[in-house]
């Protein structure tokens, strides 16, 4: 039996919501009914729409879709605005103030405490810029992904920004594939240096050479979420660049026919994966979904791949200056935990456009590249004050971290994420050396088994649990280490579970003493943890008490907010007006 | 009317009559069950796999860990509320660190 969602789905979904979306708006809050707000939340995602969880009724995230990262001139500054404007809430964040940006792990941005009556004024402000929100969520073709540097990058074999947009211009507000089983993730990639991350998406092109040209080799069906990580698996088929968009057709419309509609949980392509294998996946492929001969797998780069490999080379996270093949240069910068605040947004904005060309990218690593930067520019523009928080050299702890959204907004999770984060970056850059050889070392952390942190690439991965300390209930983190990807990904063996989150800082300066201790002769943290088994591992650990300080170890999901001043769920403000005024709330 | 019961947002949480009801993140003590080998289970909830309604219970199965002793899976089912007066639809939750029997029930058997 098709699940509930499916049932409302049928009743309305994709480009139509927008019609009642914005009727909504006009009349109010209230104008939802009661009964129906399930269904009305859950179509809302399809325009990019997420209500924030219990205790925050009547707000919104709101997730903006960048294709590839990219932000055009002119766009950045507008989103900086809509943030400053609609994107404060009744209380305020300790680190990042009343109005940020979030920058993702898939190359958008968030923007959280959206009230419904502002949205039409939101939409105008972005749609007058080319920007928008439709299918930012939902059961949708998402955001694509790909190389951040894609069309500018010194290792690049195929430019892979043209075949980007043209699926991102195909694929949006498209009624033949609005209406899937479940999200639609896709990475493409034209760079030797594997910096898609096409590995966990549900779709990935990446650059294959076949008769001397260069197109792309399909993969299909990765994915993170749950206890089920999966990476996409190889389905032997290569494309030229001008028939891209004919493969993503066809997979996206196998995906429509024979994803599981009946149960969510059951629905991600990576299951129809599972049950079929990557040869029945071609083959039906071949035989239903595509219209010419599908070409077998050409030769992959993937030898040469180098982004979050484990090996310290390349370019990585983008985060720093490198030269473009047109003599230019990109400036990528940190930003912690991909959270920027509203001001130093418009300030980054404006930076971009006086030593740039105005254009401003986001990685998948939730940081910021400054596009285009001539290089008589690059003086001025590293001594602006802003870079001084954003930093295009910075310490390996705070460059390696990423976070998700957590138990500030989010529905799923377990533990506060993006704060601690911070607080463990700060405590690490001042407590604990990593080797010389180690500029990059990951650390993500996820509130939930959800993975929106994809914690399992990473060196060390942190993913939300609770234990009990002296009988108390508190915050804890499993901890997984020796995730990454590179040319043979691999996914973190967790090795110590339920560590009591202010324990985790020790912990981490334990292991990192272990492994310099330890390691043979320039051997890598991967390498390092591949060679050791489980219980080797975690005893390598030793989580541990320092003078590192949790303000949240307490139920952080139980508040309403976590830093409010008074944080009870009964004082909630929720469910407000328009105007932020308290209504009777009706839950 | 009926109670309409059904977990959303991935198993974030039940909603019951279109009213946000029952959370993940909460520890729920679990007695007499096979879902691991304590006396006592101390169950994390991390998600709403399947709900339904037994009336005057609603019921649920949830995925999650006992933080005891770490094994994890989807527990029987387990009764998160009550709607005594179906006219009504008013949803009373159980405490739930008090302790509960998870068990085979869900009559009008299970929704997603
Ligand atoms: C209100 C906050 C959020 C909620 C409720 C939410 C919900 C979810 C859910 C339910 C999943 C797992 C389901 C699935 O993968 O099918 C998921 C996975 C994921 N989400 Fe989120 N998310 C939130 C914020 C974010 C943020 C800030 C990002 C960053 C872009 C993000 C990116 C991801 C990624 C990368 C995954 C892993 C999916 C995969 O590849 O399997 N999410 N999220
Ligand atoms: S990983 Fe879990 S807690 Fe973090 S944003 Fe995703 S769903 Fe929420
Ligand atoms: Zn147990």
């Amino acid at each position: 039996m098709p699940s509930k969602v499916e049932g409302w789905k049928d009743e309305a979904y994709g480009n139509e919501v927008r019609e009642h979306l914005l009727e909504f708006a006009e009349q109010g809050w209230d104008a939802i009914p009661a009964d129906e707000h399930d269904a009305w939340f859950e179509r809302f995602k399809w325009w990019g729409l997420y209500h924030q969880r219990s205790g925050q009724e009547s707000y919104f995230m709101m997730r903006i879709g960048t294709p590839n990262g990219v932000i055009e001139p002119g766009q950045l500054e507008v989103i900086g605005e809509i943030a400053m404007e609609y994107a404060q809430g009744p209380a305020s964040n300790p680190e990042f103030g009343d109005a940020y940006c979030d920058w993702t792990t898939r190359q958008s941005i968030q923007l959280h405490w959206i009230k419904l009556e502002d949205i039409p004024d939101i939409f105008e402000k972005l749609e007058s810029v080319g920007l928008s929100t439709q299918q930012a969520c939902g059961d949708s073709w998402r955001n694509i992904v790909g190389c951040p540097v894609a069309g500018k990058d010194k290792h690049e074999h195929v430019d892979a920004w043209p075949v980007a947009q043209e699926l991102h211009e195909t694929f949006k507000g498209n009624d033949d594939y609005a209406n899937l089983p479940r999200k639609w993730k896709v990475a493409i990639t034209g760079c030797d240096e594997g910096c898609g991350q096409g590995d966990i998406n549900d779709l990935a092109f990446e650059p294959a050479e076949k008769h001397g040209e260069v197109g792309f080799n399909v993969r299909v069906g990765g994915g993170l979420s749950r206890k089920e990580a999966r990476l996409a698996r190889d389905i032997d088929v290569w494309v030229p660049a001008d028939r891209a968009a004919d493969v993503a057709h066809g997979m996206s419309a196998l995906f429509r026919e024979y994803g599981d509609r009946d149960d969510r949980f059951n629905a991600r392509i990576k299951f129809l994966m599972d049950e079929w294998g990557p040869e029945k996946m071609r083959q039906v492929l071949q035989d239903e979904f595509v219209d010419f001969e599908l070409e077998t797998a050409g030769d992959d780069m993937r030898d040469e791949y180098t982004y979050n490999s484990g090996g310290n080379e390349g370019h990585d996270d983008h985060v720093g200056i490198n030269e473009q093949p047109d003599g230019n240069y990109y400036v990528g910068l940190n930003v912690l935990v991909g959270r920027m605040g509203a001001e130093d947004t418009l300030e980054l904005a404006e930076l971009a456009d006086e030593y740039g060309s105005g254009e401003v990218r986001l990685t998948q690593r939730q940081n910021v590249i400054i596009m285009d930067v001539p290089e008589e520019n690059l003086g001025d523009l590293t001594s602006e004050p802003l870079l001084e928080d954003y930093s295009p050299n910075p310490s390996p702890f705070m460059r390696g971290s990423i976070a998700c959204t957590g138990t500030e907004y989010c529905s799923l999770s377990i533990v506060e994420t993006k704060n601690r984060q911070v607080r463990y970056a700060r405590w690490l850059t001042d407590n604990v050396e990593l080797p010389a050889d180690h500029e990059d070392f990951h650390i993500h952390l996820s509130g939930c088994t959800a993975s929106c942190a994809q914690p399992q690439i990473a060196d060390v991965s942190l993913r939300g649990m609770k234990t009990r300390k002296d009988g108390e209930p508190v915050e804890a983190l499993d901890i997984g280490l020796g995730g990454g990807l590179g040319e043979d990904p691999r996914f973190a063996d967790w090795v110590e579970m339920r560590v009591p989150a202010d324990e985790v800082p020790g912990a981490i300066r334990n292991l990192v003493n272990n492994f310099k201790r330890l390691r043979a002769e320039g051997e890598t943290f991967r390498d390092f943890v591949e060679a050791r088994d489980e219980e080797t591992l975690a005893d390598l650990v030793e989580p541990e008490e320092t003078d590192y300080h949790d303000p949240y170890m307490h139920n952080t999901k139980m508040t309403w907010y976590p830093y409010a001043e008074d944080d009870d769920m009964q004082s909630s403000p929720a469910p407000t007006d328009g105007n932020g005024q308290p209504l009777p709330s009706d839950d | 009317m009926t109670t309409d019961v059904h977990q959303l947002d991935d198993g974030a949480w039940i909603s019951v009559n279109g009213s946000r009801e029952v959370n993940v993140s909460d520890l729920w003590r679990l007695a007499q069950t096979d879902f691991c080998g304590c006396e006592m289970a101390d169950f994390l909830a991390e998600g709403f796999v399947k709900v339904g309604v037994d009336y005057p219970n609603i019921e649920a199965r949830i995925a999650g860990q006992c933080i005891a002793c770490g094994e994890h899976g989807v527990t029987d089912w387990l009764t998160v509320g009550r709607v005594v007066d179906p006219d009504s639809g008013e949803f009373y939750g159980v405490v739930h660190e008090s302790v509960h029997f998870p068990g085979k029930h869900a009559r009008n058997g299970a929704s997603e």
